[in-house]
């Protein structure tokens, strides 16, 4: 079985976001794999131990991105590549559409990936991708068992979930809840050296700059009014209970 | 030049849902005088629903009612939908969605059908003539980016909540019934449902939220909470501690990984306040923060904190909140 999951490296979730002349600042932030590319790392794993395969993690970023690919090869993954992404300018479209070039000149049997990422949030890459393969997809799992050629999964739609079988090869997003993704081991991060590192560029991939130019442009970016603190409310629990519904009435005017 | 702009509009228990009149507010908001308003209904047994939309549409109402339809399936919905557009006399110029979990399952879909451009999660908007600018966050709010569609044309999914609904119509759209012919084969078989939140109020488009975190110490110490939150007619959530510890569903997990909120109360009860958790719901419009730590750094952003026991405050906050709803109906 071949799976390959599609990862993005993303800002570690406790990061504050510091802007200077209206770019996110970088320095001296910790990197991870986007949470929930992670359990999609971890899921491909679990089926290579259970079927036999292997499989490959595929990024477009830029260069610190090979970091996040590395971490994935530390875990058990068996190749990687990076797409070349620092001298182009892209989106959604575009990264779906380099992801398209490259895996169509692969086989496999299934795409993972996380339901979105933690930093852009936008959630489009990896459907667009099933699209674009012309694959049948499944956004947002909890569960995944392959049988064959088909595989059956619990998604999770806003906390109901739906079981649905699917054929393959297919593409899923990971949803929290799919599994407890495993620390790289010492002997993995050791053996990760050695692992099939290659890099993309667009012409590698039969692509120009015009088929990948963004559909949607940046004007600007904000940082939210930080919030004050407010009160302290005083006295026994009773009083504080009832002062406080008498604020939310009277000062805050919510109820 | 007249251009239609589309609404996808989903409905819930047979009914519609409020981010989807959100979504005919943008539309009308953003589109001009001589610009079209079309509605695409997709579900099965949508006679209520589809005369209640008419009545917040000016113009028309394309309805898929069909069986297959009754619950969201990826293939089914995306055929569905192109289904409709084939009938528009051009290629629209804004499709909007709900962004929800049929919303960010169906739009990229679309997107890269119609090899356009999407913007993802808007939470507010700015029109400047005939150009949009669409807010909408990053790093789940710790930042937001303005953005636009290049040409203009595109997807646009909207957050629930943040707009207000369309108002009604003054004279009700055209109801236009469409043949569903669905595909002849199929990848993906919807096999079962379970309905775990039916009944309740959405997360995201809860208008109260009671969140729990580390300090409920228990899946039974929930029930505090719920008893709130049912009193409020508001939703349950949780921390990632909270989740992390089994005390309650993924589903339920505000922050950064998780759902963002942005209700009119946010209750956070025995929650410390680490950054990605703050990130799902700082926009929130009052924060209320129970705590036993004074030095939790929720307390930072709360509004209203009351440094306690959640386990003594919380159902002292439920009596005291019945006695006021029920004075108020009386």
């Amino acid at each position: 079985m071949h799976v390959v999951v599609i990862l993005k490296q993303t800002f570690d979730t406790e990061e504050k976001i510091v802007l200077t002349d209206g770019k996110i600042v970088e320095d001296g932030v910790k990197f991870v794999i986007n949470p929930y590319d992670e359990y999609a790392v971890e899921e491909a794993l679990r089926l290579k131990e259970a079927h036999g395969g292997t499989v490959t993690v595929v990024s477009a970023g830029p260069e610190r991105a090979a970091e996040a690919l590395r971490t994935a090869l530390a875990m058990g993954a068996d190749e990687a590549v990076r797409i070349v992404t620092e001298t182009i300018d892209t989106d959604e479209y575009g990264i779906s559409r380099l992801l398209a070039a490259y895996l169509q000149t692969l086989s496999y049997d299934l795409i993972l990936g996380g339901n979105f990422s933690v930093d852009n949030g936008a959630g489009q890459v990896a459907v667009r991708l099933a699209k674009l393969l012309s694959l049948p997809h499944v956004s947002s799992i909890t569960e995944l068992t392959v049988g064959g050629d088909r595989a059956t999964v619990v998604r999770d739609a806003e906390g109901d979930a739906e079981t649905l079988e699917v054929a393959l090869p297919a593409v899923f997003t990971a949803q929290q809840g799919l599994n407890e993704p495993r620390y790289p081991s010492l002997p993995g991060i050791m053996k990760a050296k050695k692992k099939p590192f290659r890099e993309l560029t667009l012409s590698d991939l039969g692509l120009n700059e015009t088929d990948i130019t963004p559909k949607t442009q940046r004007l600007g970016l904000t940082l939210p009014p930080a919030r004050q603190a407010g009160k302290l409310l005083a006295g026994s629990p009773a009083e504080q209970a009832a002062e406080l519904v008498r604020l939310l009435r009277s000062e805050a005017k919510v109820i | 030049m007249s251009k239609t702009y589309v609404v996808i509009v989903e409905t819930k228990d047979g009914k519609l849902r409020q981010v989807s009149l959100e979504a005919l507010h943008v539309a009308n908001t953003l589109r001009g005088e001589s610009d079209r308003l079309t509605a695409v209904l997709l579900g099965h047994q949508l006679d209520d629903a589809a005369a209640e939309l008419s009545r917040h549409v000016v113009g028309q109402v394309l309805i898929l009612d069909h069986a297959e339809l009754h619950a969201y399936q990826p293939e089914l919905a995306f055929e569905a939908v192109l289904q409709a557009l084939a009938v528009l006399p051009e290629e629209p110029r804004l499709i909007l969605l709900g962004h929800t979990a049929i919303g960010r399952d169906l739009a990229p879909q679309l997107a890269a059908q119609l090899n356009c451009g999407q913007i993802s999660d808007v939470t507010s908007l700015t029109k400047d003539g005939d150009r949009a600018v669409f807010t909408r966050p990053l790093y789940a709010g710790k930042a937001f980016e303005q953005k636009e569609l290049t040409d203009g044309t595109g997807i646009v999914t909207i957050r629930p909540n943040n707009f207000s609904p369309a108002a009604p119509a003054a004279a009700p759209g055209t109801l236009v019934p469409l043949e569903f012919t669905a595909p002849a084969t199929l990848h993906t078989i919807l096999k079962d449902v379970v309905r775990k939140v039916s009944g309740k109020v959405d997360l995201t488009e809860a208008k109260i939220v009671v969140s729990g975190g580390r300090g409920v110490k228990s899946a039974d110490g929930f029930k505090v909470l719920e008893e709130l939150a049912d009193t409020l007619g508001g939703a349950v959530g949780a921390s990632r501690g909270a989740c992390d510890a089994g005390y309650c569903d993924y589903a339920l997990q505000i922050g950064q990984t998780g759902k963002v909120v942005t209700p009119e109360i946010y209750i956070a009860c025995g929650i410390s306040g680490a950054i990605q958790h703050l990130a799902g719901m700082s926009q929130s419009r009052v924060i209320i923060a129970i705590n036993k730590d004074p030095e939790a750094p929720i307390f930072k952003v709360a509004d209203y904190g009351i440094v306690g026991d959640l386990f003594e405050i919380v159902p002292l906050l439920t009596e005291q909140f019945k006695e006021v709803l029920a004075e108020r109906t009386s």
